[in-house]
């Protein structure tokens, strides 16, 4: 039994970690109805430039002969984010409006590579350790107490989780920018008519991404180091979407901790019948199921086409 | 017209517009004025360029050649969202409705231009943000209110029948508190009811709100009878401008009304 609540209790936390990139694609599909491709790399991205300003083998250490604090390195990298942000909007956005779907879709594909590609070269490949001083190793209370194994580090990245859900639910549903941005998602013509700048909601939800993705970073950074795997957590994302629903920011969450905790319970209890490696496959198999059933995911709108 | 109000000076001069789509000549060389409080209506055959020159008005489309002048503004391009800041507000033939949000919502964002205190007060909703907040529900359920849709106020637009969609749609403009407002079909797809209902509310607006109204419409009884003067246009050109009277008299009119002109089915 307590073998058994281990294994959810790291399914979980790993689910966390499937949430918070699922996050950044929802927010992008909310806003302005493309699939981003890109946001795992912007993880990535967003790591990777945390590293070079926080750490003393970074090139920021290179150039000016001191590393910055790790508060001022969070700062400067969503500096960073939205500087890419603006980037996307500037060179690929706004010579798409009113393109098809699919087109900005393949957009994401090509910037995904792209972005690889330049924090290559700017970054190299190593995989990088991130230590931004986020408690490491087994919580003792619950291990003493409970005998429970877990990880500090992951408990702190399901507080993260929700603070951010949270903050980003009153941001969508309270203010102005939010309620532009769900106009915008909606209808691109209507929301002109009524005075909102398609420029500036972009680049503001491509930024609000970006710091998703910078959370992210962090968190994956933390755990195993910023590698360029990174990027293909974005591959792990879409089953978690298609069960969350593409367009909710609790469907995420809750979506990526249901695959969390079904591929850990799945590997670890029907893996040995079937030589292991379930964990590879079990969130397609379980997203094929539910496109199958419940095409909208759990909490997606359904779609009802009038005719 | 029943009721009296005073017809201002110009407000909305259109010059010498000429818009093209690679060879396509959408509009040559359109001129016309829309003065203060009027009610002014475009009319003509179907591809006839009525959209597109609503579309250069409110800076959907930029017109190569020609200038228009809003409220003493001559610009030859302008983009939607200065549009809109400038006091343009318009509704759409195909209803474009932001269909996930309720409609309380979705009139909420006509204020868009007209709220401006900071995105963290308006997060936590205290303070100058909340007062602010408070005095845009106000106008909206002012707009709720006149255009007699209290009951679906929590509704999702999406799910309202068209005749509702369209009013909505209309509250979303009205909720700008626009000088100009543009109406591209307001009463195509209605019933009888519907429509007299929308002609009601199209008066009532220029009426209450002395609203300059410039409206794009098939149904020649509507037009003639809710319309002070009327722009005719046929093939990108512009045929005659007029009291609706004039206009009904004008034998090039009938012509391209009736196919004319060109020998051609319309």
């Amino acid at each position: 039994m307590l073998f058994f609540l281990e294994t959810v209790i790291s399914g979980l936390m790993a689910g966390v970690m499937y949430s918070l990139v699922a996050l950044g694609f929802v927010l992008i599909f909310k806003a302005s109805g493309i699939f981003n491709f890109a946001q795992g790399v912007f993880a990535l991205f967003a790591g990777l430039a945390l590293y070079d300003f926080i750490a003393e083998d970074g090139w920021f250490y290179d150039l000016f002969g001191f590393a910055l604090p790790v508060w001022l390195g969070i700062i400067a990298t969503m500096g960073v984010m939205v500087i890419v942000a603006w980037l996307v909007e500037r060179l690929v956005l706004r010579h798409l409006v009113n393109q098809e779907p699919i087109i900005l879709f393949m957009s994401t594909i090509g910037l995904a590579y792209f972005l690889e590609g330049v924090g290559d070269i700017l970054f190299g490949s190593d995989v990088k350790p991130l230590d931004i001083g986020l408690p490491q190793g087994a919580s003792d209370y619950l291990l003493d107490n409970y005998n429970l194994y877990v990880e500090k580090l992951e408990v702190v990245a399901a507080v993260v989780a929700a603070v951010l859900v949270i903050v980003l639910a009153i941001f969508f549903q309270k203010t102005r920018i939010g309620r532009a941005l769900r106009a915008v998602a909606d209808d691109h013509q209507a929301a002109l008519s009524v005075g909102i700048s398609l420029r500036t909601i972009w680049v503001i939800v491509w930024s609000v991404s970006g710091f998703v993705a910078l959370v992210a970073g962090i968190m994956w950074g933390s755990k195993s180091g910023i590698q360029f795997s990174l990027s293909l957590i974005a591959l792990k994302a879409l089953p978690v979407l298609i069960l969350g629903g593409f367009t909710s920011v609790p469907g995420a969450i809750i979506g990526g901790l249901i695959i969390g905790v079904g591929e850990k319970v799945a590997e670890v209890y029907a893996g040995p019948f079937v030589g292991g490696a379930i964990e590879n496959w079990f969130a397609y198999m379980l997203a094929l199921v539910f496109l199958l059933i419940r095409p909208q995911g759990l909490f997606g709108e359904k779609i009802i086409e009038r005719v | 017209m029943t009721y009296e109000r005073t017809i201002g000076d110009t407000i909305l001069a259109v010059d010498q517009i000429s818009l093209s789509f690679g060879g396509v000549k959408a509009l040559s060389d359109i001129s016309f004025s829309v003065r203060e409080h009027e009610v002014f209506a475009i009319i003509g055959p179907n591809g006839a360029g009525k959209s597109s020159m609503l579309n250069c008005i409110n800076g959907f489309y930029h017109p190569q050649e020609g200038t228009i002048t809003f409220k003493g503004k001559t610009r030859r391009q302008v983009r939607p969202s200065e549009a809109a800041r400038d006091g343009i507000a318009r509704t759409f033939q195909n209803i474009a409705l932001f269909s996930g949000m309720s409609t309380l919502d979705n009139i909420m964002t006509g204020r868009n231009t007209k709220m401006n205190k900071g995105l963290f007060w308006q997060a936590i909703r205290v303070g100058p943000a909340e007062k602010e907040e408070m005095a845009h529900r106000a106008v909206v359920e002012k707009v709720i209110d006149f255009l007699e849709i209290e009951a679906i106020r929590k509704t999702a637009v999406g799910t309202l029948p068209y005749g509702l969609q369209k009013r909505v749609e209309l509250g979303r403009a009205l909720a700008a508190e626009p000088d100009l407002l543009l109406l591209d079909e307001p009463m195509a797809g209605m019933n009888l009811e519907e429509k007299q209902d929308m002609c009601r509310f199209i008066l009532d607006v220029n009426d209450e709100f002395g609203t300059t109204i410039v409206l794009i419409e098939h149904d020649m009884g509507v037009v003639m009878d809710i319309s002070d003067r009327v722009v005719v246009l046929d093939y990108g050109k512009k045929l005659a401008e007029g009291t609706p009277d004039e206009v009904r008299t004008n034998q090039d009119v009938i012509d391209a009304y009736l196919g004319v002109s060109h020998g051609e089915d319309e």
